[in-house]
């Protein structure tokens, strides 16, 4: 069995409890929901939003938020299946290796995409404005950055493996600063300088700047392959590094 | 259809090593029903785990339905059927689901794969229970689950790896009846591990006592029973001094292996019960020693157990 045909099966399999039940991807929105609702309107004449209208810069915030909420934590479903077996099941199977990791986190795609349709068009009603293709291109980058994470975030399960509460403390304590880090709730203009250093090493925050420019309709801004580069590098790496734990 | 030489697995935890198996050669024929019988840690699943390409041995090596567990991984999982300790059914998953997934994993279409999903789902009485999520299924019935999802791909190998802990009387007995009857119509060759002594005595045709890590015996479990422990007689004498004296005539005896006195009672081990007990009251009479009570009992394993290694199976189980 080659790894693309595997990587389909195990992804059909990881999505099937979402498409049974898609409420689950609604209920993953509470957080960012709240957020939109109350930190959103706070950000009204806070300098460094640019000109246009808050939303236009803080909805594209909340989908990289999403995209980093909901994948960081889809270690634990994998964590879940090393204590009750059935992923031990999967691995006396001929499916490769590689294909348990990549069927995985290439399904981050589909509830992310989903969310980010949601969010928006929650958000459009508030006065978002938004480039159709530039958000298509925009949901894509998300999706693209969204496998990488969540094949960090199983390579993670697989390496702390029984240990929940250690994949949960490297979780808790990566989301926030890389969160903040990006931009994502207040502008980083006025970050002291040591700041300003992990602001421009943050892979996030290129991914952030990229969504704005593109909802805006700016295709031709290096803002945009900035973003696109550092998504695929997080999901080259996060690959490598969760395939690699996979075959160990 | 199993042939190991040497097999060890070593795990190293910080600086200590543990050596969980150390060299075991095991075969086992097609068609055999075999049972790893020793206490919890002896190394069974470890074994198992070798056998079935989850940890790669140490040193050794193995072959399994004729493929090598470290150069043709492929081939041995295209070969056996696992049933690990946990559950293979994802709990967020349905159960014809997981069936279907899993033909899918050995490569049956999705057509094969539902006709098949929908067999075993008939053979483990779980036709009603396609459409539920596995979390919701009773513990017995997830482990039928777990036996079907294992069947599949029609393997000639089937592992079980403590398959009955945890369940009550009743859904072990169940279980048992859908192992043996699929076993008769498929010809599928069993390797379970247990600690449960019943079940090792009634199911397996043959059972290898682990412990610390190597084999320390293999045989029917009538034979382990006979040549290791021998039937137990119990002999009341009048007093504890008759009791005394009958115990060192007794000893004497070829058919005799091993004498203890209690108080006025004699535990006699013999070979074989049913001749010895006439031929020991026949003996105390002709010394005049009174016989007030006489009783006799079969082996079990845990007898055998005893004998091997001085720890009864019970304790080391319970501890």
């Amino acid at each position: 069995m080659n790894v693309l045909s595997g990587s389909a099966i195990v992804m059909t399999r990881e999505l099937r409890p979402t498409v049974r039940d898609p409420f689950t991807v609604v209920f993953s929105l509470t957080q960012p929901l709240i957020l939109l609702a109350l930190f959103g309107p706070l950000l009204t004449d806070v300098p460094g939003l640019g000109d246009g209208n808050v939303w236009d810069w803080f909805v594209p915030g909340v989908l990289a938020m999403i995209a980093i909420f909901g994948t960081s934590m889809t270690g634990s479903n994998l964590l879940t299946e090393l204590h009750d077996g059935s992923h031990e099941r999967m691995l006396v199977t001929p499916l490769p290796r590689s294909s348990l990791l990549i069927g995985r986190a290439v399904k981050e795609l589909v509830p992310l995409a989903a969310q980010a349709v949601l969010i928006i068009l929650v958000a459009l009603p508030l006065g978002l404005s938004v480039n159709p293709i530039g958000a298509a291109i925009g949901i894509l980058i998300l999706g693209v950055f969204g496998i990488g994470l969540g094949a960090l975030s199983y390579a993670l399960a697989l390496a702390v493996q029984a240990q929940d509460w250690v994949f949960w403390a490297i979780q808790q304590t990566l989301m926030f600063p890389l969160l903040i880090l990006s931009g994502t709730m207040l502008p980083l203009d006025n970050a002291p300088g040591w700041m300003q250093f992990l602001v421009d090493i943050n892979p996030l925050g290129y991914v952030v700047d990229a969504e704005r420019a593109l909802f805006a309709g700016d295709f031709a801004s290096s803002t945009v392959l900035h973003g696109g580069v550092a998504a695929v590098t997080v999901a080259a790496v996060g690959l490598g590094v969760g395939v690699r734990a996979m075959r160990r | 259809m199993i042939h190991t030489t040497g097999l060890t697995k070593t795990f190293s935890r910080g600086k200590a090593t543990v050596e969980a198996v150390r060299g075991i050669d095991l075969h086992v024929k097609e068609g055999e029903l075999v049972a790893l019988l020793g206490p919890n840690g002896a190394g069974k699943s470890t074994t198992l785990r070798m056998l079935t390409t989850l940890l790669a041995p140490t040193s050794g090596s193995a072959t399994v339905a004729g493929h090598d567990i470290t150069t043709e991984r492929d081939a041995v999982r295209r070969n056996l059927g696992y049933v690990g300790q946990g559950n293979g059914g994802g709990h967020n998953q349905r159960v014809r689901d997981e069936l279907i997934t899993q033909g899918l994993c050995y490569g049956l279409s999705k057509q094969q794969s539902g006709t098949r999903a929908d067999e075993l789902l008939a053979a483990l009485e779980l036709s009603d229970l396609g459409r539920r999520t596995v979390s919701t299924l009773s513990g017995g019935q997830r482990r039928r689950l777990d036996i079907a999802i294992g069947l599949v791909h029609r393997p000639p190998l089937l592992f079980l790896d403590e398959p009955s802990t945890g369940m009550d009387p009743q859904s072990r007995a169940n279980l048992w009846e859908h192992i043996l009857r699929l076993r008769r119509e498929m010809g599928t060759t069993i390797v379970l591990t247990t600690h449960y002594l019943d079940e090792a005595d009634s199911m397996a045709e043959r059972v290898i006592v682990i412990d610390k890590g190597s084999v320390i015996a293999d045989d029917t479990a009538d034979a382990l029973k006979a040549e290791l422990a021998g039937d137990l007689v119990t002999l009341t004498a009048e007093s504890r001094d008759a009791a005394e004296s009958l115990a060192s005539i007794v000893g004497r005896l070829d058919l005799v292996r091993d004498v203890t006195v209690s108080g006025s009672r004699l535990n006699i081990r013999v070979v074989r019960a049913e001749k010895a007990l006439p031929a020991l009251i026949r003996l105390s009479e002709r010394h005049g020693i009174g016989i007030e009570a006489a009783d006799m009992s079969r082996p079990t394993l845990d007898d055998v157990f005893l004998g091997l290694t001085g720890r009864s199976l019970r304790e080391t189980a319970a501890a």
